[in-house]
């Protein structure tokens, strides 16, 4: 091995499935101590790309060279012994295991008649979790982790090998601020021990903030590495999809009409204690907050999947009893879950289906389902939202996270609802996409829906929202204008810093900006 | 990005024959033994096979709308059992008419409990029917006293004709089975409540939150199975012009063969009706030709096996794309 060998390099691979070349010839490499940031849109060809790495799949064409030795990986065993290490964006444990027995697994230390020593495998993954910083013991159940916990209990997995490529696909997409700085910390002590890392996300300020370099894929084909210390987020942009984006704060002065929905002192629960809020016709407004603030929560409850405990839900002007999804939807109400591929669609299902189940019941011809109106408002909300599928009868699970986003909220507006919840509108979607589902919610408000805007990602809120209500632990903190709000005082009012905090939560009604 | 090189045109064909895999497998069946008995293909014989088939057909409808909403149903075996030596026992008591009509509003009892249970409760279908299976010899051996009922006038009753008579000269049990795969098909695959049943299978969590109520669509597919076995109770019961309380044993395994060789998942959420007509046929077929290669009666259970295995190991390496499951 010569010094200047790269610890991987892959040589013009090529993947290709039925109807998609899905890598093209993709080159590049990852030195020994350096982090190495892959981006690109979903559909680029990142996650193939990191199968192909982890043996899962087998490139057509192309090699992978290792230390400067080409080698063949036909499963993730392989991988794992050639040093190839990923962690997967779904994590894969045993739910009912320990810490302990997960992290070795597989492989647990035996002792004579292979019974296994138990003794030995605690201490040696005491000193693991120690290393990591883990507040759990490895006796804990995994199912009693945080998802973040989960998290490092993968990464602590990857640390009992001798990794010499470590991959992170997403690991931040769940963690909050304070785990994501010891999931960095983890990351440069890797590098400090010569191994490389290759990072995937979509979060830019993560990217600039740990990468060395930067590769970009766009339509499976290699588009260009660069200096992260020589590049800004604006050139990455461009080469990713080939134009320039930026993320602006919404300035638009609202053109409101009547209250859709009136919220008051409404509490489910440990979940959300005395809520109060108004909603009006043709504004966007935004929930901020931590996960576990109980937005999600408002949101179902709203939608009829929780019941209250207390408190009104008025729409359009008289008090409403929401205690089914079914009634949530006959009076007006729409919510484009959290959750695309376990709540919001039927990956089994093809995209028209998908899009007409709620009201399949109305678009009938005589006792059949109306193949001309179920197609009619199929290419309707395709051609609105640009939703980019070879034809209806494509099963939504192999669309992009974005074409599957579009469609979950096509089929909410061909509802045509008087309040639109959005929850996590563009969670786990690329860029590109991104800004097309923010411009279509100012557009959606801007025709005069009242849209209810719920969101992790700061710059999200600020663009779309023309108000924003910040919440922590169950209670609204404090309520903003677009033009009163700012970086400081948000994140300060959803972590309980600053006036509204300490006390009680205030009712808060509607102001015109 | 349509592309027409023929490397993905092979694929294209690979990908057909995955799909209609089934449908091929049944003429290439058909063929084979075509070729080595020469009775096999007469129209009288298959005619035969289609009648002998009817009962089982009737059920598998019924089941593979249990099992596409995400469920399982093992009870129809036993249900059958007790349908059938009700129909026949009452009879005789209230006449031909009330007798179907008490019997199927006792099956469609057994369907509600099966359905409250699995849908209301979220109970694992599984455990329920199969507890039901047992429960329902137990009602049946209490209602019957162990003895065999039959009907007295066979001669003359007018409901000899759902086994034994003739509609539109074909046999009556080919004319219920073919007639109510035909509807349940349009039913399934053309109208709301087969769209909500699909949905429910393929995801319920996605289905409540498309606003389905989902625990009334589980309710729904056992009363729909229950209602099979009744109609299965009526042919099964009129060609016999007899029962017994052991008569449905083993059912529910034929029954859920033909929807499992059909290509229904297992899962819920894939699969139609159409094809579970054929591994009805398919079923039928084996047996009949199997007897006429001079095989002994008990060998069909074997290869019934044998093919299952084949089909499922078929399809599920169709769909991934190779024949021996990867490591991870």
């Amino acid at each position: 091995m010569t010094e200047s060998e790269p610890t991987l390099r892959l040589e013009g691979i090529v993947k290709t499935f039925p109807g998609v070349r899905a890598l093209d010839g993709v080159s590049f490499e990852v030195r020994a101590g350096e982090v190495h940031a892959l981006l690109g849109e979903n559909g680029a060809g990142k996650s193939t790309l990191m199968k192909v790495l982890a043996g899962m799949y087998q490139p057509d064409a192309g090699q992978i060279v290792v230390s400067g030795r080409p080698v063949v990986m036909r499963n993730p065993i392989e991988a794992k012994h050639n040093g190839v290490i990923l962690i997967h964006q779904e994590l894969s444990l045993a739910e009912e295991m320990s810490v302990a027995e997960n992290i070795f697994l597989g492989e647990l230390p035996r002792r004579r008649w292979g019974f296994v020593d138990w003794k030995s495998l605690h201490e040696r993954v005491a000193t693991i979790l120690d290393k990591l910083n883990c507040d759990f013991g490895p006796r804990t159940r995994i199912d009693t982790l945080s998802i973040a916990k989960k998290q490092m209990v993968e990464i602590a997995r990857a640390l009992t090998h001798q990794a010499r490529i470590v991959v992170f696909d997403e690991p931040t997409a769940s963690l909050t601020d304070q785990e994501k700085v010891v999931l960095f910390d983890i990351i440069r002590d890797l590098q400090r021990d010569g191994v490389g890392i290759v990072y995937i996300s979509h979060r830019m300020e993560e990217i600039f903030t740990i990468s060395n370099r930067i590769s970009v894929l766009r339509d499976g084909t290699h588009r260009g590495t660069l200096e992260t210390a020589e590049t800004d987020e604006d050139e990455v942009t461009r080469l990713m999809i080939g134009r320039s984006l930026s993320y602006e704060r919404n300035r638009e002065a609202p053109d409101v009409g009547d209250v859709a929905l009136a919220v008051e002192g409404l509490s489910c629960g440990r979940l959300f204690d005395d809520i109060g809020f108004e909603l009006r016709a043709g504004e966007v407004l935004g929930f901020y907050g931590l996960v576990g603030a109980g937005r999600t929560e408002l949101a179902e409850t709203l939608f009829g999947l929780r019941r209250p405990t207390a408190g009104r839900i008025v729409l359009g002007g008289s008090e409403a009893r929401i205690d089914s999804s079914v009634e949530a939807i006959r009076q007006g109400i729409s919510l484009v879950p959290e959750s695309r591929k376990e709540q919001g669609l039927v990956l089994s299902m093809n995209c028209r289906d998908n899009m007409t189940l709620p009201q399949i019941d109305d678009l009938t011809a005589g006792p059949f389902v109306s193949n001309g109106g179920e197609i009619a408002i199929y290419d309707m909300y395709r051609d609105q939202l640009d939703i980019k599928a070879p034809s209806w009868r494509q099963l939504v699970q192999f669309l992009s996270g974005g074409n599957q986003q579009k469609i979950v909220i096509g089929k909410w507006l061909a509802m045509k609802p008087r309040v639109l919840i959005v929850d996590e509108p563009t969670r786990g979607i690329d860029v590109g996409s991104k800004a097309e589902i923010h411009n279509l919610l100012r557009e959606l408000a801007r025709s005069g829906y009242a849209v209810m805007v719920i969101s992790s990602e700061m710059p999200e809120v600020l663009h779309v929202s023309d108000r924003i209500i910040a919440m922590y632990q169950g209670r609204i903190t404090r309520q903003f204008t677009a033009a009163e709000v700012n970086e400081d005082n948000l994140v300060q009012a959803i972590s309980g810093i600053g006036p509204g905090s300490g006390g009680k939560a205030r009712p808060i009604g509607a102001q015109a900006a | 990005m349509a592309s027409t090189t023929s490397p993905d045109r092979i694929k294209d064909l690979t990908t057909v024959l995955a799909r209609q895999g089934i449908l091929i497998a049944f003429i290439l069946f058909m063929i084979g033994f075509g070729l080595v008995s020469d009775r096999f293909l007469t129209p009288e014989n298959l005619m035969t096979v289609v009648r002998q088939s009817a009962i089982i057909g009737v059920m598998a409808i019924g089941v593979t709308v249990v099992v596409l909403s995400g469920n399982l149903d093992l009870s129809v075996g036993s249900m059958l059992s007790f349908a059938t030596v009700l129909v026949v026992d009452l009879h005789d008591k209230l006449g031909a008419a009330p007798a179907i009509g008490v019997m199927l509003v006792a099956t469609l009892c057994i369907g509600a409990i099966n359905g409250f249970l699995v849908g209301f409760l979220r109970l694992n279908s599984l455990i329920v029917t199969l507890g039901m299976l047992s429960a329902i010899q137990g009602v049946t051996l209490i209602y019957s006293g162990g003895k065999n009922v039959d009907i007295a006038d066979q001669e003359t009753t007018w409901f000899a004709i759902f086994g034994r008579g003739e509609v539109l000269g074909m046999a009556t049990p080919i004319v219920i089975f073919l007639g109510l795969a035909a509807i349940m098909h349009l039913v399934i695959a053309y109208t709301p409540y087969g769209r909500r049943i699909y949905a429910v299978g393929g995801n319920p969590t996605a289905a409540v939150f498309s606003g389905i109520r989902r625990n009334r669509v589980v309710f729904s597919t056992y009363l729909v199975s229950a209602f099979c076995v009744g109609i299965a109770a009526i042919i099964l019961g009129s060609r016999v012009m007899g029962s017994q309380n052991n008569v449905g044993q083993g059912y529910e395994l034929l029954v859920l063969s033909a929807v499992i060789l059909g290509g229904t998942s297992l899962l819920g959420g894939s699969g139609t009706i159409w094809k579970t007509v054929i591994g009805v046929l398919i079923l039928g077929f084996i047996q009949n030709g199997l007897l006429l290669l001079g095989f002994p009666y008990f060998a069909q259970w074997i290869v019934t096996w044998i093919v299952i295995i084949l089909a499922v190991w078929l399809d599920v390496a169709a769909k991934r794309g190779r024949l021996f499951s990867p490591i991870a």
